[in-house]
């Protein structure tokens, strides 16, 4: 990849930007020879390998790879196909986070890994650690057809502006920012630290709305509205100020108590943006003004595909649906209306029925990078749902597309249904876990085979965490799955009513946590309380909002009552 | 008191190890010394030499059962640790029979 002749859709890295990836790879190769030969202690060392993406787990060490906003090139794809068989054992595994995880690092190798990754514009920087984490957003950016700002280019400036910010680097505890430009709100920006909905104002500029302080975890938070609108120009002045007040304000003496959800909690919404307003208000000018010139150039380094002229009618496509149910029902779950004629995204699921959650093999990485060469400009992306997307196929391609895809088991057409399940790594993999989350994800998938089923159901999201940390976001599921250490056996809390997007709520306990072989069953009667309560149209979330939480909790528990 | 061994994860590379009879760090469970609540602070100090020489990280003790005169993790955390991924049992130790010492 190069600046001049790159993939469409990926910033394009510039001499300064592949000079300080490589840097940092040397730095750590550095540090991780004087660690191996004693001369770095775990506690100095441990902080290094954060930094630079690398956590001790389970099983092995774990290298987290940023894929920043989750835009990947078929180069970096087989890339990582590569480490996956080379480094790893063969697969990885697609986080809630947009990035890449690999399970079975080895230590003394990482410094090459690292290289490897460097020398296709890759790395692990801002996957770890108390800073600014890599920047998230919608998985059909510069695609959409809802889709009003690009956010990619805002999400590149706040990546240029926190990687290696000074005073960002230390903050009281992680920092998560997402960023939207759709109304429909695809990246769950309302359970962020800082979430942005970019925006069009009736001049036609450029402003964003501000959330601050949401976040799931321990303590799950929708975010507050901090501003209705701060123009293009005041971005990162206002962000600036917002970062700076958590970092006098945040709490260091306590880890649990220090993400900025927690101050916006305890100060309240209106003390807190007193002093962001204060703050803002005195660095607000030309030091931090967000010149359009350097907006305009980082458009720029944004190559855009070289759509064709197509009609929006495709004979082709309809016809291919019209002769073909199962590709009109995988057209109808898996694929989203694109901004251009004769276009549309595709959603590859990395949800087959029974499979774990997220895992794609180095086999079906370098298909998907075969087929993004050939039928997506060479472009793939990462959705904080597990998946991955094609976002710019051409309709009349789409059917060819659809029956290479099913010869990699990456057409289960499930997107938004009720077996399109969000699971962490859980007790399998992860250090931190308190119980597995990826058998269950795989028992109620298996319990729910049937895709006509699934289809009569509708959307349904079912998010399982395997501790509370909340890694599988169970707090913004519609059915979301906590597992929990009951003296050492595991058992699952469920909630009902949470929702990831515009109308972003917190899900409520439904009742005591339930042993891990009747949590698929448990699941199954939440469904049919719905089914037989539901009116045309409605969703299980609009269902449970009519009718309250009762019926489920007595369903649910009417055996044990 | 429940019987205790102790184990840890190599520095190279990651891999759970647990510290066996001979002093020496093996890569199976079913090869870790074990030891009586009275003994395990001085085998827990004798193991943390393992840290300074750039052997091991995070050392501790975990509970233990005997069976069949070798022993099982009583935790499950321990047990997958000891084994592999549930959802990948053609991953971790439960793959392999490698047991040696280093």
């Amino acid at each position: 990849m190069t600046s001049s002749t790159g993939p469409v859709g990926l910033y394009q890295y510039d001499a300064v930007d592949r000079e300080f990836v490589h840097e940092r790879v040397e730095q750590f190769r550095g540090q991780v020879e004087r660690r191996l030969a004693g001369d770095l202690t775990e506690d100095e060392f441990k902080p290094l390998r954060l930094m630079n993406g690398l956590y001790l787990q389970l099983h092995a060490y774990m290298l987290r790879i940023a894929v920043p906003y989750g835009v990947l090139s078929s180069t970096q794809m087989r890339r990582l196909a590569h480490i996956g068989r080379v480094h790893d054992k063969g697969y990885g595994h697609f986080t809630t986070r947009q990035n890449l995880q690999f399970n079975w690092i080895k230590l003394a190798e990482t410094p090459d890994i690292l290289g490897e990754l460097a020398d296709v514009n890759m790395h692990a920087i801002q996957t770890s650690g108390n800073c600014i984490r890599n920047v998230t957003t919608d998985q059909f950016c510069g695609a959409a057809a809802d889709e009003v700002i690009d956010p990619r280019v805002y999400a590149e400036i706040l990546r240029q502006w926190s990687t290696n910010h000074p005073e960002f680097s230390f903050l009281p505890r992680k920092f998560k920012i997402a960023i939207s430009g759709s109304p429909a709100d695809r990246a769950a920006v309302k359970v962020h630290d800082i979430g942005l909905l970019a925006k069009r104002n009736a001049e036609d500029e450029v402003g964003f709305e501000v959330w601050v302080g949401g976040g799931l975890g321990r303590s799950p938070f929708v975010a507050k509205k901090a501003r209705d609108w701060v123009p293009e120009a005041d971005g990162l002045a206002y962000l600036e100020a917002i970062l700076r007040v958590y970092n006098q304000f945040g709490r260091r003496d306590n880890m649990y108590k220090a993400r900025i959800k927690i101050l916006v909690h305890e100060l309240g919404i209106e003390k807190f943006l007193t002093h962001v307003d204060a703050e803002f208000a005195r660095i607000r000018g030309p030091k931090f003004a967000l010149d359009p010139e350097l907006v305009a150039a980082i458009q720029a380094r944004f190559a855009p595909p070289p759509l064709a002229d197509l009609p929006g009618h495709c004979p082709e496509f309809e016809a291919a649906k019209a002769s073909d149910p199962a590709f009109a029902r995988w057209v109808a779950t898996n694929t989203v209306a694109h901004k251009a004629p004769g276009y549309i995204c595709a959603t590859l699921s990395l949800k087959p029925i029974g499979g774990i959650p997220g895992d794609a093999t180095s086999e079906q990485m370098e298909a998907v990078a075969d087929l993004a060469d050939r039928y997506s400009f060479g472009e793939i992306r990462v959705a904080h749902e597990q998946n991955l997307v094609l976002a710019h196929v051409r309709k009349d391609a789409l059917h060819a597309l659809w029956t290479e895809l099913k010869a990699h088991d990456l057409a289960t057409p499930n997107i938004g249904l009720v077996s399109d399940i969000i699971a962490c790594p859980g007790l399998d993999y992860c250090a931190l876990a308190n119980a597995r989350a990826i058998p269950i994800a795989q028992g109620i998938s298996e319990r729910f085979a049937d895709l006509d089923r699934q289809l009569a159901i509708g959307d349904l999201s079912i998010n399982i965490s395997g501790c509370i940390n909340a890694c599988g976001h169970h707090h913004v599921a519609n059915i979301g799955i906590l597992g929990v250490d009951k003296k050492g056996v595991e058992f699952y809390q469920i909630t009902v009513g949470g929702n990831a997007g515009i109308d972003a709520a917190i899900g409520d306990i439904v009742g005591p946590a339930l042993p891990a072989e009747e949590v698929p069953a448990a699941i199954e009667a939440l469904v049919n309380v719905y089914l037989h309560y539901r009116k045309d149209g409605e969703r299980f979330i609009d269902t449970l909002g009519r009718i309250g939480i009762q019926p489920f909790k007595e369903t649910l528990y009417a055996a044990a009552a | 008191m429940s019987t205790k061994a102790i184990t840890a994860n190599r520095l190279r590379d990651g891999s759970v190890v647990w510290y066996g009879k001979d002093g020496l760090w093996v890569d199976t469970v079913d090869r870790a010394a074990v030891y009586e609540a009275g003994a395990i602070d001085g085998a827990l100090a004798l193991a943390k030499q393992g840290l300074l020489d750039q052997i091991v990280v995070d050392v501790y003790a975990i509970d233990v059962k005997l069976s069949e005169g070798r022993p099982v993790p009583l935790r499950y955390r321990e047990w997958l640790r000891a084994n592999g991924p549930s959802v990948r049992t053609d991953l971790g130790k439960q793959a392999s029979a490698l047991a040696y010492a280093f």
